[in-house]
């Protein structure tokens, strides 16, 4: 793509910017409310008038209140720790499974991968019954154990890396094979750091889903030292705030920015990842 | 170093054969081309060689041993591909570390930290720095090893591949054509190199190419694959000067041998394009057969008639130091290209009637099944030389 096609008219570019420009306005107005809802005194939250910044600062009272009256810090600890290891067990099974996927050649690949991808249509909410009774069943409801396992294998995961595996040509498996590395250590030392905008890609969409994941910590724990985020917030909303929107727009934003953050620092290999192999 | 044996090897992807059934034996410290259009099967044989693709039905030895079951690394084998395969996350220097790391130090031994404190692991960690630092040197990419592929140039990644093959002084070096990416200057450098390094390791080469220039100056000797079987393995000017069919005879030599259709008169005469010209061949009157002639094989003459071709010049391409002269003769469709020295050559222009006289004993006969017919006549002493001049 040579750069003199891509030059705009001034105007054209300020349409563009123009369109641009409104629909993030309008997928960022939530968080925004939230930010200010977050530093409002309880008076102001429910006032008919529109403003962003309140009369009264109130911030340091709600997030104050956020931090002490809820275990917010255990739960952010408890969805870091559910996040990391489900991470973690994800690449260290998926990334295997994919390059027998994208680079092996066995009977029953293609059955595989076909039910692979009907793994990938079906929402995890579908799975939440059987995996409720089988994690009775083997009597892991109510721990970290039973946040993490159900997620441990990845059909996206899996898809992802395979079809990133597979941009690499088949002669760096071949030298591999031919400089004395093992299959497993193929994937480990060769596949998985060339892949790495995949990698990193994939860490984003796993720790955004599981970080934010409700459903299943709702059905799967009860014990309130174990619940990540979300569902904590929820419970503190029952017991605690009731109609306390500040202290609880605290908690929500204090919530949110580890991913945020995240999301910024990481924003160049995540867009890598996503169209890596699309263009050669 | 060692000698290779290749036995009957059959290889079908699907239901498309793409070996039937090649044998070869490569002497030790034989430089062997397997050279063969794209889509004949070479590429597939080296890889077979190598262990990475497992034959349908045949065996190979390396040295004393047969390989069959054994997984590439076990086969003491390097190779060079053409994409260079090269690890884009190592360095050069990590690159060709590799496979002396993963044969000489064990597995906690390779271990980032680790590994360094445990015994003897950091002597043999230096020897091998050391060895890939001699090695990068005498390929002249000593100053490279702390960059990574993706820093580097074709030629110097052609190189850091020939190294990582190197550094471990394997029985027998595959080269799958590791001058195609290259461009044509460079080829032609490298392909120098390539007969050096040959000459100063001393190993067994297996190398593959669609590239008859390469296969004809690095080799000696050329195995013509077509459709997955070896048509001939023969040194370089055996190839050339005396192919046992017609299509290697096709495939060999550039400008492309000229093919025409004659029928034997009678003993010692054959009828071509209108012109006879003296040739014993074996067979008998009536028998068609085809002449192939080398462009080389012609020389200008004044006079039509016995022993030379007439002809309407179509286009003149000028070389240097020969014309390549394309003529139209009568009741033939392609058009015949003659190589002519430019020096002996005069007055010739677009549209002109030329003759060219051939000389008999440098035309090769085949039968309508396109196997070779022998005339019992010793190779001139011309062939011979022409034979040098397009190897160079």
């Amino acid at each position: 793509m040579s750069i003199a096609n891509n030059r705009l008219s001034p105007l054209a570019g300020i349409l563009r910017h123009a369109v641009l420009l409104l629909t993030g306005g309008l997928i960022l107005v939530p968080f925004v409310w939230m930010v200010s809802l977050s530093i409002k005194p309880p008076g102001e939250v429910f006032r008919a008038s529109l403003s962003l910044w309140p009369a009264q600062f109130y911030g340091v009272e709600n997030y104050t209140k956020a931090l002490t009256e809820a275990p917010l810090l255990r739960y952010m600890g408890n969805g870091l720790l559910v996040c990391a290891a489900v991470l973690v067990l994800q690449i260290i099974i998926c990334a295997p499974c994919a390059y027998a996927l994208a680079k092996l050649r066995f009977a029953g690949r293609d059955l595989i991968l076909g039910m692979v991808l009907i793994g990938l249509l079906l929402p995890h909410q579908v799975l939440s019954l059987p995996l409720f009774v089988l994690g009775y069943l083997l009597g892991i409801l109510n721990s970290y154990t039973a946040l993490i396992f159900p997620y441990v294998v990845s059909p996206f995961g899996i898809f992802l890396f395979r079809q990133f595996f597979k941009t690499i040509p088949d002669d760096v498996v071949h030298a591999a094979r031919l400089d004395g590395l093992s299959e497993f250590a193929i994937v480990w030392r060769i596949i998985v750091p060339m892949a790495l905008p995949a990698v990193i890609a994939f860490s984003i969409f796993s720790v955004v889903a599981h970080w934010n994941d409700l459903f299943w910590p709702l059905v799967a724990v009860r014990d309130q030292s174990l619940m990540p985020p979300p569902l904590g917030i929820m419970v503190f909303k029952n017991e605690e705030a009731g109609n306390d929107y500040g202290p609880l727009m605290a908690a929500a934003t204090l919530v949110v920015a580890p991913l945020l953050i995240a999301f910024l620092a990481a924003q160049k290999w995540f867009v890598e990842g996503m169209t890596g192999g699309a263009v050669k | 170093m060692a000698a290779v044996s290749i036995d009957g090897i059959r290889k079908s992807f699907g239901s498309i054969p793409v070996l039937r059934g090649v044998s070869l034996s490569i002497a030790d410290g034989e430089f062997l081309t397997l050279l063969g259009p794209s889509g004949c099967g070479k590429s597939t044989l080296l890889r077979i060689l190598a262990g990475l693709e497992m034959q349908d039905a045949g065996s190979i030895s390396i040295g004393e041993r047969v390989v069959d079951g054994l997984r590439p690394k076990q086969r003491d084998v390097a190779m060079v591909f053409q994409s260079y395969a090269l690890y884009p996350h190592m360095t050069v220097a990590s690159n060709m570390a590799l496979p002396l790391r993963m044969r000489r130090l064990s597995a906690v031994q390779r271990l980032p930290i680790l590994g360094r404190l445990l015994p003897g692991a950091a002597g043999a960690a230096a020897k091998i720095d050391m060895e890939v630092a001699r090695t990068a040197e005498s390929l002249g990419i000593g100053h490279l090893l702390a960059r990574k592929p993706g820093q580097l140039s074709g030629g110097q990644r052609q190189r850091v591949a020939v190294g990582r093959a190197m550094v471990r002084h394997p029985a027998v070096f595959l080269m799958d054509e590791p001058l195609s990416n290259l461009d044509a200057k460079l080829r032609v450098q490298m392909r120098a190199e390539i007969k050096e390094l040959h000459q100063r390791l001393g190993g067994t080469f297996v190398y593959v190419t669609h590239d008859q220039a390469e296969a004809m100056t690095l080799s000696d000797r050329v195995a013509v694959m077509l459709d997955g079987e070896l048509l001939q393995v023969a040194p370089p000017r055996v190839i050339y000067g005396d192919p046992e069919e017609r299509r290697i005879a096709e495939f060999i030599g550039s400008p492309t041998i000229n093919v025409l259709n004659g029928v034997v008169r009678e003993r010692g005469l054959i009828d071509v394009a209108g012109s006879t010209i003296a040739i014993e061949a074996d067979a008998h009157p009536g028998t068609p057969v085809t002449l192939g002639i080398r462009p080389e094989a012609f020389h200008q003459t004044d006079h039509a008639g016995h022993g030379a071709l007439t002809g309407s010049v179509r286009m003149i391409e000028h070389m240097g130091a020969d014309l390549f002269v394309h003529l139209d003769l009568a009741g033939v469709d392609q058009p015949l290209i003659a190589r002519l020295a430019a020096e002996r050559t005069t007055h010739v222009a677009h549209g002109q009637t030329l003759h060219v006289g051939v000389w008999p004993d440098r035309v090769l006969l085949f039968a309508a099944d396109g196997r070779r017919l022998r005339r019992h006549v010793a190779p001139s002493r011309a062939s011979i030389t022409s034979i040098r001049e397009v190897a160079r």
